[in-house]
């Protein structure tokens, strides 16, 4: 194949190894931290051991393991990439975020059956694998028989994650992942005067002689996944007064402790945030109750009540009731392939904008297990709906915490003795050290929602540097051609957009019908890609 | 699927011309209350299917048009054999289909086309994306 080599490492002044000719800290420079387009000298000055490699990948999550997958089934030789990042496995941490907001191993992800980030292709889908994995006739007809009446007769299926976990583990190991990782903090990317990127990793303290490390590379992917967790702006005024982080939790940070304590004795939660995160933390509490006698009382507080379906266009009107907005996936599912996707395509940025949130926005899934809980919650009275702005959060009697909430028959306040946010809400791109580095010094924008402006090819706009090229995926790039970006499906995606830009610079080859057929016979019999 | 108009008229004149006259290659030797092997007739079935398909495409993406999610569950894609089995049944009872003379026996029809619906069926609910990997990303274009 014909693979870009790294450009070729400076020639040692005098002859010396260049890490030792004016510093032996290898750490950055005032100089260069100051400095958006860095020489070969200035890093070799500064005594930072460098690693050449066509391809880095930071993160070293899921985006970065699709993208891996797709350049290696598209010819890529495992030395060619290097994914940074801080996790053993490249799930950790959306195991980890899954498993508190309360979607442990075997219960079921929002993911369709062909959202499949161990198989390029989407082909056999989570859902014919569970079939030909099950031990019963009913374990074997059961996901079949969803996959072809979903979303009419029944919900849409989903799998379970600890499939999805098992999945990608297999197809690391085929396609020789863990030899393609480096361990450690990504600090920074600046773009090298002559071309390419300097990323710069600061490994675990310990395993590497200075304390950073370059990774000189023609190109750079990013995928670094939720910038952080944020919250809404009254809790967390409450939380940085009264220092209480136990009573006011966040569904994505480890909150066990209320759902122990619930069980324990009888309790009233507030629960903010009417999306999918929502939804799984009411299962947990009336599964709770269900299945372990706890007697929760559960406050559901909406700012926006959705009584019914949304949208004036009978054309474009989204399912709505009891507060929720319904649909299967995070967007319609065309938006990951169809109209929807072609029509965001075509927008300008503004259009693109008011569409992403028609389609996105809070919504949920509306499932049968949901539907029957909630209703039976509301009949027995122990699921209570309040609508309102939150006006003010503070320390009631009791050790309980008041909402004061101003509602449309007057301000009313709630006492209880805990509050869980999840609402899921996300930081700024800018709050993420590296990404706000390549807005302040790399040459990337921002798109008119805020996030990093890619092209339809997921390169990040202003950051080329000769022939080299940033691209992102994941949910930093939110706001551009495509919608679905945050999620398995909308990662290949960006990973094939990738893969095909790559393959036109001759960095792999296209997966053109051929290689993709051999491919996934090799893929099949769970042979390694070579 | 989550097709476009487009990817669907693609989708469906591929799906009849290449998988569907592969299968009606080796369906029609075997099939019942024929003499001989028939193979003008169940061709030109095809071609009535492969065409009158084209028409329901409209209809079906006009229906499409009021599903917030703008897909075309898996369901509606089997289902839709029914309706389109009927109509070319009687364009072909009719006289309609190009080099049938003597008639169809309903049996060898039934037999033809619901063996065909199923594989193109099966073929197009997952195997399609083996060789063609950018297909369920562009609304069902192949080109």
């Amino acid at each position: 194949m014909s693979q870009q080599q790294p450009p070729p490492p400076p020639a040692p002044p005098g002859g010396a190894p260049a890490a030792s000719s004016t510093s032996a800290a290898g750490d950055l420079t005032d100089q260069l931290i100051a400095t958006s387009i860095w020489t070969d000298e200035m890093v070799a000055g500064a005594g930072i051991p460098v690693v050449d490699v066509p391809l880095v990948s930071v993160g070293g999550g899921i985006g970065s393991f699709v993208l891996a997958d797709f350049l290696r089934i598209a010819g890529m030789p495992a030395g060619s990439m290097r994914a940074l990042g801080q996790a053993d496995r490249p799930w950790d941490t959306y195991a980890y975020l899954a498993s508190v907001s309360q979607i442990p191993e075997p219960e079921r992800l929002r993911s369709d059956a062909g959202s499949t980030p161990d198989n390029i292709w989407g082909f056999p889908s989570f859902a014919v694998r569970e079939a030909f994995g099950a031990r019963s006739l009913t374990g074997f007809i059961a996901p079949l028989f969803q996959v072809l009446v979903e979303p009419i007769l029944t919900d849409y299926y989903t799998p379970p994650a600890g499939h999805v976990y098992a999945g990608m583990q297999r197809e690391a190991d085929r396609i020789g992942w863990w030899d393609m990782v480096d361990k450690g903090q990504v600090r920074m990317i600046r773009r090298r005067a002559g071309g390419g990127y300097f990323t710069i990793l600061t490994p675990p303290t310990g395993t590497s002689a200075t304390k950073r490390v370059a990774y000189r590379s023609h190109h750079v992917h990013t995928a670094v996944g939720y910038p952080g967790v944020r919250f809404l702006r009254d809790l967390q005024e409450y939380r940085e007064k009264h220092q209480d982080f136990t009573r006011v939790v966040n569904a994505y940070e480890p909150h066990e402790h209320v759902y122990q304590e619930l069980r324990k004795r009888p309790g009233t939660v507030v629960v903010r945030g009417s999306g999918i995160v929502g939804s799984r933390i009411l299962q947990r509490l009336i599964d709770d109750r269900e299945q372990h006698g706890a007697q929760t009382t559960i406050i559901h507080l909406f700012r926006n009540f959705v009584d019914g379906p949304q949208g004036k266009s009978i054309f474009m009107r989204r399912p709505g009731a009891d507060g929720f907005a319904y649909q299967g996936f995070n967007f319609p599912k065309a938006a990951w392939g169809g109209q929807l996707k072609n029509r965001l395509e075509r927008s300008d940025p503004e259009e693109r904008k008011e569409l992403i949130a028609q389609m996105g926005g809070t919504n949920t899934p509306k499932r049968k297990l949901w539907q029957q809980q909630l209703a039976k919650g509301r009949r027995e009275g122990y699921y209570r709906t309040q609508v309102g702005t939150v006006t003010e959060v503070y320390p009631g009697d009791d050790g309980t915490v008041v909402t004061r909430i101003d509602t449309a028959d007057g301000i009313l306040e709630i006492a209880a003795n805990y509050i869980v946010d999840a609402t899921g809400l996300q930081a700024d791109i800018g709050e993420h050290r590296v990404l706000n580095d390549l807005l302040e010094h790399g040459g990337a924008g921002r798109n008119a929602v805020g996030r990093l402006d890619v092209e339809p090819s997921f390169e990040i706009r202003g950051t080329r540097s000769g022939e080299g090229r940033i691209y992102a995926s994941g949910s930093s790039t939110l706001g551009g051609y495509y919608a679905g970006v945050d999620s398995f499906l909308g990662l290949q995606y960006a990973a094939l957009q990738i893969a095909d830009d790559l393959a036109s610079q001759r960095f792999v080859k296209k997966i053109g019908p051929i290689r993709s057929t051999l491919q996934w016979w090799k893929w099949a019999f769970n042979r390694k890609v070579s | 699927m989550t097709p476009t108009l487009f990817g669907r008229i693609q989708t469906r004149v591929f799906l009849v011309a290449v998988v569907g006259s592969l299968w009606t290659l080796l369906i029609t030797p075997v099939l019942p209350g024929v003499d001989g092997v028939p193979y003008a007739m169940t061709f030109s079935i095809l071609l009535v299917v492969g065409l009158a398909g084209v028409v329901w495409e409209f209809l079906y993406h006009a229906l499409q048009q009021f599903r917030w999610e703008k897909d075309w569950p898996t369901l509606l894609s089997l289902i839709t054999g029914v309706n389109e089995g009927v109509l070319a049944w009687f364009i072909v009872a009719a006289g309609f289909a190009p080099g049938i003379d003597d008639g169809v026996p309903l049996s060898a029809f039934l037999v033809h086309f619901i063996t065909t619906w199923l594989v193109i069926f099966l073929y197009a609910n997952g195997p399609m994306r083996v060789p063609f990997l950018r297909w369920r990303y562009r609304g069902g274009r192949l080109v």
